[in-house]
């Protein structure tokens, strides 16, 4: 049941991504921006945690995962510490990804060259 | 002496605009958006595999989905370093930028792309060419939130 509900979530989120990239004039770029500001907006109302109960990785993986994990370790830290959590949490959820593709990133590209 | 234009090759700016409107292909948004769904559909499945997959290890959910993140990601730039991600990419619109593989693929293709100018002023400082301004947006909406929360809520 896990697997139907990512799979269908997840697909959504990128059917939506898709239909931006095609009715909008604005770039992939400004379109995944969004969805990250818009994954942070929809975090601090507690409404992607939610989407993430339901749907596990169709709400984890896409992009505007990463809006709402940096919210939440911004509030989780505030809540503990007062107003510096607001910059200690900033990266307490987000740093395994963060850290994930700068690594991989790195050694990927010292060992591949670009095509074409 | 610059050519002469017969008038009647001259376009004003609103002909030319309908011209190219006509016969620039629109996107065939059905077919893309579908395909979009399938593949971002298949791609959240394959996540949810490993998930759990972590959590039989014995994983938390918060780190099961961690390492999720950080093993997609890893995928994400192996293809991309592989030349490979770019023609699935080409398919499959939406379905590779919007889960997390997009923002792998930006930071390993803007590494590869600026290898040429040097390990320190070329692939290191302009990975996060692309991917930079996903984590502007991010932390600045963070910080706003937690501001805002802890001072007024």
């Amino acid at each position: 049941m896990d697997y139907l509900t990512a799979f269908v979530v997840g697909g959504l989120f990128c059917l939506l991504g898709q239909l931006l990239f095609d009715l909008t004039p604005f770039s992939p770029g400004h379109i995944l921006a969004g969805f990250v500001v818009a994954g942070g907006v929809l975090g601090s109302v507690g409404v992607y945690d939610r989407l993430i109960e339901f749907a596990g990785a169709g709400a984890s993986l896409p992009i505007a995962s990463f809006g709402n994990s940096l919210v939440k370790g911004v509030l989780l830290e505030a809540e503990r510490h007062g107003l510096i959590g607001v910059l200690t949490g900033m990266f307490e959820l987000t740093s395994s990804g963060i850290a994930a593709g700068i690594v991989f990133s790195f050694f990927i590209a010292l060992i591949f060259n670009p095509r074409g | 002496m610059a050519p002469r234009i017969p008038s009647r090759l001259k376009l004003t700016q609103q002909e030319f605009d309908q011209i190219t409107q006509k016969i620039t292909p629109r996107p065939p948004l059905a077919r893309n958006a579908v395909i979009a769904f399938l593949s971002g559909g298949l791609i959240c499945l394959i996540g949810q595999l490993l998930q759990n997959l972590y959590a039989s290890f014995g994983y938390s959910t918060q780190e099961a989905s961690s390492a999720t993140v950080s093993t997609v990601i890893f995928i994400g730039s192996l293809l991309t370093g592989l030349g490979v991600f770019d023609q699935i990419a080409r398919f499959a619109g939406a379905g590779t930028a919007v889960p997390v593989t997009g923002f792998a693929n930006s930071l390993t293709s803007a590494a590869l792309e600026f290898k040429k100018e040097g390990l320190v002023t070329g692939l290191s400082s302009k990975m996060f060419t692309l991917a930079g301004s996903v984590i502007v947006l991010g932390v600045v909406t963070a910080f706003v939130a937690g501001i805002i929360k802890s001072l007024f809520l």
